[in-house]
């Protein structure tokens, strides 16, 4: 679904969402890094965290009334239309992979969604250079953009229940490396080993957003 | 010293929770049930962020290695200072030694799910980004980043100190009752994705009863009830979400995000448990059934100034017996 306009929604009395329109781009998620500087500033917003080419609002107290709510909804939309994009530049860290086997057990859905060979999903998740647009769903865990749409392969079903620190996963037309083990609703294709996040650094997490994640392939397990 | 002397899994330590964190993509985590923690925690006089243990798997048993006062809040698990049974929602002083055992929750139907167990000055572990809460999915905070075990040892930061006891409270599940036709009830407010499933399935959610599922824990909870049907197949950027938030996986069974849940996520959203009642919701059975009223924003906003309005008047009542003279 692509969304011309931009909205807003309510996550219960926590924190509203902003979602930018149009397709999934580095230039709108370069707008969005710009409005989490300015609305982190507010005195409502106890936290602005990027998402992918979105924004959650955590509210300090929630506004009390509809009308007060409509005004924050207003002033997001008119901080949107005033974000010039801002380019952040960080390094680039490259990650072994081995694909397929036991490390990437969901290597056949992807194929079987796909129409496309081992070899040719592991030649275009391994060929880009994919830049971290957000941190989220757990400590250290990087959204990624950039991935070949046609490797795109829908959420599973049901969530798995557990996948390891290090699994190399498509969800929808996104790609990641999970940091620690936990459930995931997405498909395991490949196995990688890095630590991403150490609460007692300051910053803890290893990437920031910017910073870029380069697949090298160590080894394809058929 | 406080030695845990059950191997029974899955209690930990939490406070309110670990806010700031989010864009390193820490989540929350925190007690499922604010209220009693809270609540657990002024009655000692602590601030009420203190941390304290969260016990969902019964029997559970301790140890105090010195005098102690605490308070049980949450779940009514009938339980026991060596022999001599202790009233809920009370607060009470342990002697160097004595032994506590929480039993299963009792109540019939209307039971809790969850017991905590707040101490004199609160559980002293070390603050972890902002927080004392337990983050099991980066295994930091709380004790040693994980669920307590058999021989573990934690420390009530206030052990040995005088403090007012034995006075206790109504539980907020009967002073601030929510039900629909004899069930236990939570208020919803739709979100982004309400309007894209289908009639009758938005009409089966509020009119339905879920039940909640065993594949259900501090993470989220998997409900089961009349599969909710998209308008059409919805794929989702990941976007920040917060507990309380329900989302529609492509089986259509939802699933409530709970206190260690992530903080995004990429399913869509059907609504959000307001955070008003996520206590109700913390405290809910694995197995017990539970209905869904809609809400407003306006509604939502007066149930957090409710929940406020009842600690306010906890900490009142608190304070005339702290300040009332001792009888002995």
């Amino acid at each position: 679904m692509m969304a011309l306009l931009p909205s807003v929604s309510l996550l219960g009395t926590t924190a509203l969402l902003f979602e930018a329109p149009g397709e999934l781009a580095l230039s709108s998620q370069q707008r969005i890094w710009a409005l989490a500087r300015e609305t982190q500033g507010w005195p409502e917003v106890r936290e602005a965290v990027p998402g992918m080419n979105n924004l959650m609002l955590t509210f300090t107290q929630p506004p009390r009334t509809t009308q007060a709510l409509d005004a924050l909804e207003a002033r997001l939309y008119a901080a949107w239309d005033a974000a010039v994009a801002l380019p952040l530049q960080g390094r680039v860290v490259e990650l072994p992979v081995v694909y397929g086997g036991e490390g990437g057990p969901h290597m056949a859905d992807v194929v079987s969604h796909t129409g496309l060979s081992v070899e040719e999903i592991v030649a275009l998740h391994s060929g880009p250079t994919y830049p971290v647009y957000a941190l989220g769903s757990h400590p250290g865990y990087c959204y990624l953009g950039g991935m070949d749409p046609c490797i795109a392969t829908p959420r599973r079903k049901v969530p798995v229940l557990s996948i390891p620190g290090g699994a190399v996963s498509i969800g929808g037309a996104q790609t990641g490396v999970s940091a620690s083990a936990g459930p995931s609703g997405w498909n395991t294709i490949g196995t990688t080993s890095m630590s991403f996040f150490d609460p007692a650094q300051d910053p803890p997490a290893l990437l920031q957003p910017g910073d870029m994640i380069r697949f090298r392939v160590e080894r394809v397990v058929r | 010293m406080i030695e845990v002397l059950s191997s029974s899994a899955l209690a930990t330590v939490q406070d309110l929770g670990r806010t700031g964190s989010l864009r390193w993509g820490v989540g929350t985590s925190g007690a499922m049930d604010k209220l009693a923690l809270a609540a657990g925690n002024l009655m000692l006089g602590n601030d009420a962020d203190a941390a304290a243990i969260e016990v969902p798997v019964f029997p559970f048993k301790l140890r105090f290695g010195q005098d102690c006062a605490f308070a049980l809040t949450g779940a009514d698990c009938a339980a026991r200072l060596d022999a001599q049974p202790l009233m809920p929602w009370w607060v009470h002083q342990a002697r160097a030694g004595q032994v506590l055992t929480l039993g299963p929750p009792q109540g019939g139907a209307q039971r809790g799910s969850r017991a905590m167990l707040c101490l004199a000055g609160g559980v002293d572990v070390p603050v972890v980004l902002g927080s004392r809460s337990t983050q099991l999915r980066g295994a930091f905070g709380g004790h040693e980043g994980r669920a307590l075990r058999r021989g573990d040892v934690l420390r009530a930061a206030g052990a040995g100190q005088a403090c007012a006891t034995g006075f206790g409270l109504v539980p907020p599940a009967l002073t601030l009752p929510l039900q629909v036709d004899g069930v236990p009830a939570v208020r919803v407010l739709p979100a982004a994705e309400y309007p894209g499933f289908e009639e009758a399935s938005r009409a089966a959610f509020w009119a339905g009863e879920w039940k909640i599922t065993a594949q259900s824990d501090r993470y989220g909870y998997r409900l089961a009830g009349e599969a909710l049907r998209p308008l059409a197949p919805m794929e989702m950027r990941s976007h920040g979400i917060v507990p309380g938030v329900i989302q529609v996986p492509h089986s259509g069974q939802p699933i409530i995000q709970m206190r260690d849940a992530q903080p995004s996520g990429g399913y869509p959203k059907f609504g959000t448990v307001i955070e008003a009642d996520l206590w109700r919701l913390g405290q809910a059975p694995i197995g017990s059934r539970i209905r869904f009223v809609e809400t407003t924003w306006d509604e939502a906003v007066a149930a957090l100034d409710e929940v406020q309005a009842w600690l306010d008047k906890v900490e009142r009542l608190v304070e005339l017996h702290r300040s009332a003279p001792r009888k002995n």
